[in-house]
């Protein structure tokens, strides 16, 4: 049994009156590759930022193995300001909190590079990060979230404003970061992800672990979780099922 | 060209340039930062509501620009703690805080016995009649902020630019936040005196608006607004002296025109290129 870098044991939170999370339990463990599903404002970005520490939890509590500061993030991108005034090598440094001393900012912006490079994006590193493209951007908040060489990585929903050749792309780069990492990957398409990654969990309030990567709609009845997998072709799709009025995310 | 030599002879020219110089370098750094945090209209809000400390410095006998900073500093606090807490919107908080700023300074002014000698200076700004003692604390804001800035540029970058991933990382995003409101209050209570309640929105916006039609790149921008609102507060100056018009106004009108010269340029520059 290999040790676990994080585990949530019987979390719980609140946004005023609101039950938001309840009696949620997991344990993330090296080289997972966990898909988080659910319907908007079933709790998903709530996890997430329950993990990352930005909200508190009413009840229950997060064990870290590994420093909080190994952790990678990948916010959902309509939370950026777009015209922000910052390069795109400032936006990857930023993924870890600043160190003085010229030596130290030297290895950061080396650091830095090494990430576009990788990612195939080094010729945009002077630019202003309103001049790129949705797919640049995501690579950009990609290298950012990994520069801190997370040992957990932490995507909330990266499909969303990008094409389908860097949609492909970018599943085929985390299953490459996979082999380094443990990757949490927020996302409401279950079908899609469904063929990337190694376990599923459904959250809708509570989360239902689902230790393959196999859904069926039964199951997903089963786990309380309105989401739907419609099949056509050999590509798979889903809709909400039920649509609900609450926005946490 | 013998009337520019004379002018530099007055030891308020002199003062006035040297006023110009140390409030374009406050309002350059500081205006870039509101302007890319989207935080223009919480300066307004401070700006307003500091004119309700100067009604009661008037009222209490004090030094205006005591009572302005206290209120301004309470202002800029204020705004976010409430912001903060959830308990009022912010755009809310920020007309609250506004107009109460107004209301109070207007009963004070009201209720101060006598002719109260310059208000017009605090709220159309009067750069030639800047003092000594308010030049020696623009001279130390300036420093402080050139300070702020080299050593916590990148902390202060990366909170402003994604609060919630800065806070991710651990970053102190509350105090670095609460030190940039209470450099924004001091700021503008300190350039209150050079262009006026009224148009102090201007300093802190225009100069930052051309350098963003220039640089995507935060460093850049803050040394850019810097030198816009220096060679805009000189020309502005200078043709006020000579068309014998009020100074502060000129000084907005000048960087207005600066503004879309350069908007201009840079739209025509742009074409050429394809």
């Amino acid at each position: 049994m290999t040790q676990p870098l994080i585990e949530i044991q019987s979390l719980a939170v609140r946004y005023d009156a609101d039950l938001i999370l309840q009696d949620v339990n997991l344990a993330v463990c090296r080289n997972d590759f966990l898909g988080m599903i659910g319907p908007n404002g079933g709790g998903k970005t709530t996890l997430i930022k329950a993990i990352l520490g930005l909200v508190r939890p009413a009840s229950g509590k997060i064990v870290f193995h590994i420093p909080r500061s190994r952790i990678g993030y990948l916010p959902q991108i309509n939370q950026i300001d777009r015209q922000f005034p910052i390069t795109v090598t400032d936006v990857v440094r930023s993924g870890k909190a600043p160190e003085y001393g010229r030596e130290r900012q030297r290895s950061e912006i080396a650091r830095a590079e090494q990430l576009l490079e990788d990612m195939g994006v080094i010729a945009l590193k002077h630019r202003a990060i309103g001049e790129l493209s949705g797919g640049q951007m995501q690579r950009v908040f990609l290298c950012r979230a990994l520069m801190n060489e997370p040992e957990l990585l932490i995507l909330d929903e990266p499909d969303t404003f990008v094409d389908n050749r860097f949609e492909n792309e970018l599943y085929s780069k985390l299953g490459d970061l996979n082999r380094k990492m443990a990757i949490i990957l927020v996302s409401h398409d279950v079908g899609t992800i469904s063929w990337y990654v190694k376990t599923i969990a459904c959250i809708n309030r509570r989360l239902h672990y689902h230790p393959d990567n196999r859904i069926t709609n039964e199951q997903l009845e089963a786990y309380n979780c309105p989401l739907k997998i419609i099949s056509h072709d050999d590509i798979p799709h889903t809709v909400l099922k039920t649509h609900r009025h609450e926005h946490i995310d | 060209m013998n009337t520019l030599i004379e002018l530099f002879s007055y030891d308020f020219f002199r003062h006035a340039l040297l006023a110009s110089l140390l409030s374009s370098i406050t309002c350059g750094v500081i205006g870039a930062y509101i302007v890319s945090r989207r935080i223009v209209f919480i300066s307004g809000g401070i700006t307003h509501a500091s004119f309700g400390g100067i009604g009661i410095g008037y009222f209490l006998g004090i030094n205006p620009l005591l009572g302005a900073a206290l209120f301004a500093i309470l202002a800029a606090c204020g705004i976010r703690f409430f912001a903060d807490n959830g308990k009022l919107r912010e755009d809310s908080s920020i007309a609250v805080w506004w107009s109460a700023g107004m209301a109070v300074g207007i009963i004070f002014i009201y209720l101060t016995p006598g002719y109260v000698p310059d208000l017009m200076n605090y709220l159309f700004g009067s750069i030639l009649a800047v003092s000594t003692t308010e030049i020696k604390l623009m001279f130390i804001l300036a420093a402080i902020l050139l300070l702020c800035f080299t050593f916590l540029y990148r902390k202060i970058l990366y909170i402003a630019f994604n609060e919630e991933f800065a806070k991710a990382i651990g970053l102190p995003v509350n105090r670095i936040n609460y030190l940039l409101m209470l450099l924004i209050a001091l700021t503008i209570v300190l350039n209150i005196r050079i262009v006026g309640i009224i148009l102090i929105l201007s300093l802190l916006t225009i100069p930052q608006a051309m350098a963003n039609l220039l640089t995507g790149d935060l460093k850049r921008m803050i040394a850019l607004s810097v030198l816009f609102s220096l060679v805009g507060s000189l020309a502005g100056l200078f043709i006020s002296f000579y068309a014998d018009i009020p100074s502060g106004a000129t000084i907005i009108f000048t960087l207005i025109a600066f503004y879309l010269a350069l908007k201009y340029s840079v739209a025509v520059g742009k074409r050429r290129k394809r």
